[in-house]
């Protein structure tokens, strides 16, 4: 047995530790060491975007890198994006109103994806966007109320006329 | 599953990296950006006794203009590649294809090098860097080796590299005047590894192909340079003919297998497709009117 290992990181804005074996990935820490389970693990080879979560800036997969690999990051997860009152995010919002989520099983990635997708683009456009959430996979919605919540999103975040569909 | 246990080595400077992998020849694996090998190790179908993680050697991640060349660095993630204004104009086909490698999230993480390294058969960058007569920097305790892109693809996940050599650099030259590039690829669902793919970069000169490069990935055990293809259309002009042509020479010039997601015979009529496709694409990015 390896040695398990101290990490350390900002999660949503807190620090907070735990302990992983190199070999424990990143999702599995989140939700066993650190107790968010808001992250899902699904596929486990990078295909369905469950674990998707946002480090250092940019939306990856929480299953496809060790926690060790993490220690020192910022993360942001799903727990992160409601406020601290429990408003939803507008994202989220707009998940409800669209009916972007039935089981909810892929949402938080799908969130996650949707939030990168938007803040890191200065101009997006429909098909953008159906690629740009294509790197998740819902198994019920057949995906029109994501798409329509997310062009609904980028509309928010850039206004009409930085989105160009 | 889970991964089996392994010890991690975190080098910090290349020289360092390099020695790890002459002390662990046999036994250890290199980490790039983990978007091939963690799901290997998920699965167990890679159990590395030792993992040398090269994400802590920041001299690895660049992307430096030299003239009449782009040297970029193997750990450069994707993503970085794919928003880089200078990636876009100095070697656009390298853009091109960057778009095509699977998600946004996986492209945070994977590397330039990782991919190449990994030399998947369906991958994008293989056949863009054989395309582009790419050469591949590798470095050992024995020093370092240049080696041409056309002399690195060995096979399925396989290459030429010694198992202590660690890709350092990738040397790209920049596309000429009055080229267009275009990376084509069909897969069964967005983001899935590509049944067939290809690579072009066509140069014009009067309406006319003055040079075009062309290499397909997908339809075979590594990417194949479509030399005859080239060479059939290569001074022709923008016409159904020259693409005719184009596309037969380039499946006979590939013997894929099938699979459960595509028959060898599609694929291989796939392959001519995709290559009319990307030298139209391409040559219409360069002004034609292909």
């Amino acid at each position: 047995m390896t040695q398990r290992m101290q990490v350390t990181l900002s999660v949503n804005g807190e620090t907070l530790s735990g302990s992983a074996e190199p070999r424990t990935l990143l999702v599995d820490f989140l939700r066993d060491e650190l107790r968010l389970t808001g992250t899902h693990v699904g596929c486990e080879h990078g295909v369905c975007g469950a674990c998707t979560v946002i480090l250092g800036g940019f939306a990856a997969r929480s299953c496809l890198m060790f926690a060790v690999q993490a220690d020192g990051a910022e993360i942001q997860t799903i727990e992160g994006l409601a406020s601290s009152v429990g408003e939803m995010h507008p994202l989220q919002k707009l998940f409800a109103e669209h009916r972007a989520l039935q089981c909810g099983f892929c949402t938080p990635g799908m969130l996650m994806t949707a939030i990168d997708l938007v803040q890191t683009s200065n101009s997006l456009t429909e098909a953008d966007i159906r690629t740009g959430m294509s790197a998740g996979l819902c198994r019920c919605t057949g995906y029109e109320g994501i798409v329509n919540a997310v062009v609904e999103y980028a509309r928010q975040v850039h206004g009409e006329k930085a989105f160009n569909g | 599953m889970k991964p089996a246990s392994f010890s991690r080595l975190v080098p910090t400077t290349v020289p360092e990296a390099i020695k790890m992998m002459g002390d662990h020849t046999h036994d250890a694996r290199l980490l790039a950006g983990g978007q091939s090998l963690v799901p290997m190790m998920n699965f167990r179908l890679a159990r590395p006794a030792v993992l040398v993680d090269l994400n802590c050697i920041p001299d690895l991640s660049y992307i430096d203009d030299r003239g009449d060349l782009l040297a970029i660095g193997a750990m450069t993630r994707q993503r970085e590649i794919e928003n880089s204004d200078l990636v876009r104009t100095a070697c656009p086909l390298v853009h091109d294809a960057t778009l095509n490698i699977a998600h946004l999230p996986i492209r945070s993480r994977g590397t330039i090098g990782g991919s190449i390294s990994n030399a998947d058969p369906a991958a994008e960058y293989p056949a863009t860097m054989l395309a582009l007569d790419a050469v591949l920097v590798a470095q050992s305790v024995r020093g370092t080796r240049q080696i041409d892109a056309a002399d690195f693809f060995d096979g399925v996940l396989t290459t030429t590299l010694e198992a202590d050599e660690i890709l350092t650099e990738i040397r790209i030259p920049k596309a000429p005047a009055n080229s267009g590039a275009a990376f084509v690829e069909l897969s069964r669902r967005r983001g899935d590894f590509a049944l067939a793919g290809v690579a072009a970069q066509v140069t014009l000169d009067a309406g006319k192909i003055a040079e075009v490069q062309l290499a397909a990935c997908g339809v075979g055990p590594s990417p194949v340079r479509l030399r005859d293809a080239e060479d059939r259309i290569r001074g022709a002009g923008l016409t159904e003919d020259a693409l005719s042509k184009a596309r037969e020479a380039a499946s006979s010039a590939v013997d894929p297998d099938g699979d459960v997601h595509a028959t060898a015979d599609y694929r291989r009529k796939l392959a001519g497709v995709m290559t009319g496709r990307a030298v139209q694409k391409a040559a219409a990015r360069a002004g034609g009117q292909a």
